[in-house]
C-alpha cells in the first residue's frame, strides 16, 4: 500500500496527529489555479472555432475533466494550457499569471503521455528521474525528488533495482513517480488511460485520483469517456464542437444536466429522451400527466423534451404512462435493466410521429417483465427533467 | 463465443494456431523467436508457412482501431507494417475469454533500432537512423497523422543504400485528422524527445551505447532535423518576379529531398512585383516511384536515387542519351541489375535485400578501383564482393529482436 503521500518540492510533510503523514503547502507556494478566460482557438481554414470563448476556473488542488465526444475540442483545450496550441482569442492563467503567450516549457505543467514504457537496463530511480535530466534538472535535485516520491509510493527499497525485478503493482507505481517528480504546478493528462483494457482501467483510474487528490496538484484531465469523467473529477466540464455545454460537481451533473446534449451524454445506460405533448399542468405521458408548474411550461410552445434516467422509472398498473416492448431483459440479480422501444407515438396528440423510439428501465430482479412483454412506466415523482424543445436547455430547477 | 478471424487474405493455417491459449503460454514450436527486451503488451512472432509474423494481444476494440489505422496508412502510402489480420471471440479450453490478437506481417529486412545498436553502430550510423526516423514522422505528419507514441521502439529501420528509412509499427495511439494543427505535431515531437531520450539513456545503461554520444543530443538532433525538413518542405518563400526560375529551383531542392510536388500555391503581391510560392501537397517517394516506374523494381528511396545514378551511368557509356529512356531501362535491368544481383549464392541471399547488395557492390567496385588506379569492371568487382565481403555480414532478413517479452505496465502515466 502507498503510505501518505506529499508533492515534492511543494509541499513539507507535517506529522498529523494519528501518525499519519499530510502533505501541507509551502506558505511561499503560488495557488495553482488555472482560468480559461474567453479562451478560443480557431485552426487556420476551418470556418468555426475549434474551441469557442472557453471559461472555466479552476480552484488550487482541483481534479477537473474534460470530457465530451470525438472532435469536441477537449485536447485542443488542454494543448492550449499547455503551450503547444495558439490562443487566437481570450486568455489563460495559471494563478495570476498570463502563460498565453508563453512558451510550454516556462509554464510549469506536465503533460502526462498516453503511452509509458518502463525501461528495462535503467534502476527504477533512473526510471523515474530520466526526464528531469532532459529538463536540464541538476542530479542532487534530481535524487531529493525520486526519494520523495519513492517515499510516497512505498518504492524506496527498491530504487537501485531494475524494473524486472519488481512487481505489476510496483511498476505501475513507478510510471506514476515518473509524473510525480516532475512536480509541476498543474498536471494535464490526454487520456492516458484509453488504451488499458476494462478491468486496468477502473484499477488505474481509481490510483490516479486517490494520488492527485494527496499531493493535491490542479490536475486537468481529458477524457471521450464519461464514466471516467464522473468519477475522477472534482468537477466535470462538457464540451461539445468547442463549446463548454456545462461545468459542474459530477452530483450536479447528474442531478441537472443543463441541457439535452449533457443529458444524453453523461450517465449510463444513458437517460431516455422523448419529445412530449404539454398539457394542462404539466406534460403527458400517454394518459399519465408528469406535473410541471406552469411559470416553468410559460413559452415552451407545445411540445417538450422529457428526460427520464432509467433509474428514476417504476412499472405502472393502470395502462398509463409510457408504454414499451420489452426487447431484451439483463439481469443483475437484485435489478433487471430492460432494454425496448416505445411502440407508441408519444406526440399522438399533435399529430406527428416520434418513431419507434430505444428505451431503458430499471426495474426490480426479482420479478422482471420477460421479452416480448408490453409494459407501461411512470416516471418517479420529482424525477423528471424537461429541456425547451427547440433550444434544448433545461426548463425550470 | 465463437472464434472471428478478419484478415485481408484468406489463410486457412491461422486456424491451426493455438487461440484458446494464452499468448505468453504459446509454445516454443509455434514461434520464430525467443521473447527479449520488455514491451507493454504480449507479442510473440509465429511462423506461418512462409511468413513471420507478428501477434499483439491486446483489448477487442484497440486491436480493431490499429488493424485499420494501419490500412489506412498502408493506403495513404506511409512507411509502416503490413496488418494482416485480427483474431475476436477467443477464449481458453474453461471458456474463459482472451483478449484479441493483432497480427501483423513481419517486415523483411527490418532492424529493430536494440539490434542495430548491439552491433556497434559507427557514430555516423546512428545519426543515419535518428534522420530516418524524422523523415518518417514528417511524412506522417504530412498525412496528418498525429502518432502519440513516437519512439525507437515503435519504430523499424531498413538499410537504404547505406542510410535508413524508418517504418512504423505500433499505431495504437495514432490519429488520422484532415491535417495537424502546429500544436499537434509539436505534441508529438515532445513525445519523441523524452521517449528517444528514454531508450537512449537504457541502451547507455545497458552498455551498448559509446560513451561519447549523448542521449540528450541524439534526441535533439531529430527534432532539429525534422523542423529543417518540415520547412523546406511546406515553407513559404518570397522571391522578385524576375527571378522566377526559382519556383523550379525550389522543385528540384524538394526533389532532391526525395518528394515530388503535387500542388504548389504560387500568388503575386497587389503590386506584381513579388511572388510568394507555397507548396501544398508534397509526396515523398520522387526517386522510388522513378525507377518503379522506369523498372519495375520496388526499393528504398536512397536505393532507387543510386540505382538511378547508375542507370544515368550507363545511358552515358552505351551513348544512348537519344533513347527512350523506358528502353534503356530495361537493357540496364538485364544486362547491370539483375546479373549482379544474381550472382548471390542462394545461401547469402537472406544476408541482405538485392538493391542494397547492388549498391555495396557499386561501392565495392569504387574503392576497388580507387585502389587500382583504374577502372573496376563490375563483374571483378561482384566476384570480390561475393568472396570477401557478404559472407562476414550478419543474417538480417528476418531479426526478431523487437522487444518481446511483456512487462505489463498498468498505467500509461509518465
Amino acid at each position: 500500500m502507498m503510505s501518505m503521500p506529499a508533492h515534492p518540492g511543494r509541499h513539507t510533510l507535517y506529522n498529523g496527529s494519528s501518525g499519519t503523514f499530510l502533505p501541507v503547502k509551502e506558505g511561499n507556494e503560488a495557488m495553482a489555479t488555472v482560468t480559461f478566460d474567453n479562451a478560443t482557438r480557431q485552426y487556420p481554414g476551418n470556418p468555426i472555432p475549434s474551441v469557442d470563448k472557453l471559461n472555466i476556473e479552476i480552484a488550487d488542488g482541483e481534479f477537473l475533466v474534460l470530457v465530451g465526444p470525438s472532435g469536441c475540442g477537449k485536447s485542443t483545450s488542454l494543448r492550449m494550457l499547455a503551450g503547444l496550441e495558439e490562443v487566437n482569442g481570450g486568455r489563460i492563467l495559471i494563478g495570476d499569471r498570463d502563460v498565453t503567450n508563453l512558451s510550454p516549457k516556462d509554464r510549469d505543467v506536465a503533460m502526462v503521455f498516453q503511452n509509458y514504457a518502463l525501461y528495462p537496463h535503467m534502476t527504477v530511480a533512473d526510471n523515474m528521474g530520466f526526464a528531469l535530466k532532459i529538463a536540464g534538472v541538476d542530479k542532487a535535485e534530481i535524487r531529493k525528488r525520486v526519494e520523495e516520491a519513492a517515499k510516497i509510493l512505498d518504492l524506496t527499497p527498491y530504487l537501485d533495482r531494475k524494473p524486472k525485478a519488481l512487481s505489476g503493482g510496483q511498476r505501475q507505481r513507478v510510471a506514476m513517480g515518473r509524473a510525480i517528480v516532475r512536480s509541476p504546478q498543474v498536471f494535464l493528462m490526454d487520456e492516458p488511460l484509453s488504451n488499458l483494457d476494462a478491468k486496468l482501467r477502473v484499477q488505474t483510474r481509481t490510483q490516479i485520483a486517490s494520488l492527485q487528490r494527496r499531493l493535491g496538484v490542479t490536475t486537468v484531465y481529458v477524457t471521450h469517456d464519461q464514466v471516467e469523467a464522473m468519477t475522477m473529477g472534482d468537477r466535470v466540464a462538457v464540451l461539445k464542437d468547442g463549446i463548454l455545454q456545462q461545468c459542474d460537481s459530477p452530483r450536479r451533473m447528474y442531478d441537472h444536466p443543463a441541457n439535452v446534449f449533457v443529458a444524453g451524454f453523461i450517465g449510463s445506460p444513458a437517460m431516455n429522451l422523448m419529445e412530449v405533448p404539454v398539457t394542462d399542468g404539466g406534460v403527458d405521458l400517454h394518459g399519465h400527466t408528469v406535473p410541471v408548474t406552469r411559470e416553468n411550461l410559460a413559452g415552451v410552445g407545445k411540445n417538450v423534451t422529457l428526460g427520464v434516467r432509467p433509474e428514476d422509472l417504476e412499472l405502472s398498473s393502470d395502462q398509463s404512462g409510457i408504454p414499451v416492448t420489452v426487447d431484451v431483459v439483463e439481469e443483475l440479480g437484485a435489478d433487471a435493466y430492460i432494454y425496448g422501444s416505445t411502440e407508441q407515438k408519444l406526440l399522438e396528440a399533435t399529430g406527428e410521429n416520434a418513431g419507434a423510439v430505444p428505451f431503458i428501465a430499471r426495474v426490480d430482479g426479482r420479478r422482471p417483465p420477460e421479452k416480448g412483454d408490453k409494459i407501461y412506466l411512470k416516471p418517479k415523482a420529482g424525477h423528471v427533467h424537461v429541456f425547451n424543445a427547440e433550444s434544448g436547455l433545461r426548463v425550470g430547477d | 463465443m465463437t472464434l472471428e478471424i478478419t484478415t485481408a487474405r484468406p489463410e486457412s493455417a491461422l486456424l491451426d494456431l493455438p487461440w484458446s491459449t494464452p499468448l505468453e503460454e504459446w509454445p516454443e514450436s509455434y514461434l520464430a523467436a525467443l521473447p527479449r527486451g520488455i514491451s507493454r503488451h504480449v507479442v510473440r512472432f509465429v511462423k506461418l508457412g512462409p511468413r513471420v509474423l507478428a501477434v499483439k494481444e491486446i483489448k477487442d476494440d484497440i486491436a480493431d482501431r490499429e488493424y485499420a489505422m494501419l490500412r489506412n496508412l498502408r493506403r495513404l502510402d506511409v512507411p509502416s507494417v503490413e496488418p494482416f489480420g485480427v483474431v475476436h471471440g477467443r477464449t481458453t479450453a474453461d471458456g474463459e475469454p482472451l483478449d484479441a490478437c493483432l497480427i501483423t506481417r513481419h517486415l523483411q529486412f527490418s532492424l529493430p533500432y536494440r539490434a542495430l545498436y548491439s552491433q556497434n553502430l559507427r557514430p555516423d550510423t546512428a545519426v543515419r537512423l535518428m534522420d530516418a526516423l524524422a523523415v518518417l514522422l514528417v511524412r506522417l505528419h504530412l498525412e496528418g497523422f498525429w502518432w502519440g507514441d513516437v519512439s525507437l521502439s515503435n519504430t523499424l529501420f531498413r538499410r537504404d543504400a547505406g542510410a535508413f528509412a524508418a517504418y512504423l509499427v505500433d499505431a495504437e495511439t495514432g490519429e488520422l485528422h484532415a491535417r495537424l494543427s502546429d500544436g499537434q505535431r509539436e505534441h508529438d515531437l515532445d513525445i519523441a524527445r523524452v521517449n528517444i531520450a528514454g531508450e537512449l539513456m537504457d541502451l547507455a545503461a545497458g552498455g551498448f551505447l559509446e560513451e561519447h554520444a549523448d542521449p540528450f543530443e541524439v534526441s535533439a538532433s531529430v527534432i532539429e532535423r525534422y523542423h529543417t525538413l518540415w520547412d523546406a518542405l511546406t515553407g513559404t518563400e518570397r522571391f522578385e518576379v524576375g527571378d522566377r526560375w526559382r519556383v523550379d529551383e525550389r522543385i528540384r531542392r524538394l526533389n532532391e529531398l526525395g518528394f515530388d510536388v503535387d500542388e504548389l500555391s504560387m500568388t503575386t503581391d497587389i503590386g506584381g512585383t513579388e511572388i510568394v510560392i507555397t507548396p501544398k501537397v508534397v509526396d515523398a517517394g520522387h526517386h522510388s516511384r522513378r525507377l518503379l516506374r522506369l523498372t519495375g523494381l520496388d526499393v528504398g528511396e536512397n536505393q532507387a536515387r543510386r540505382l538511378l545514378n547508375d542507370l544515368d551511368a550507363y545511358t552515358a557509356a552505351t551513348d544512348r542519351q537519344g533513347d527512350d529512356e523506358e528502353i534503356v531501362a530495361h537493357d540496364w535491368l538485364a544486362k547491370i541489375y539483375e546479373p549482379v544481383t544474381r550472382a548471390v549464392p542462394r545461401e547469402l541471399t537472406g544476408r541482405l535485400e538485392p538493391a542494397e547488395i547492388f549498391h555495396e557492390v557499386l561501392e565495392h567496385r569504387w574503392y576497388m578501383s580507387e585502389r587500382a588506379g583504374h577502372d573496376t569492371p563490375i563483374e571483378d568487382a561482384l566476384r570480390d564482393y561475393v568472396a570477401t565481403v557478404l559472407p562476414a555480414k550478419p543474417e538480417e532478413k528476418a531479426v526478431l529482436g523487437v522487444d518481446t517479452e511483456e512487462m505489463p505496465v498498468i498505467s500509461r502515466f509518465d
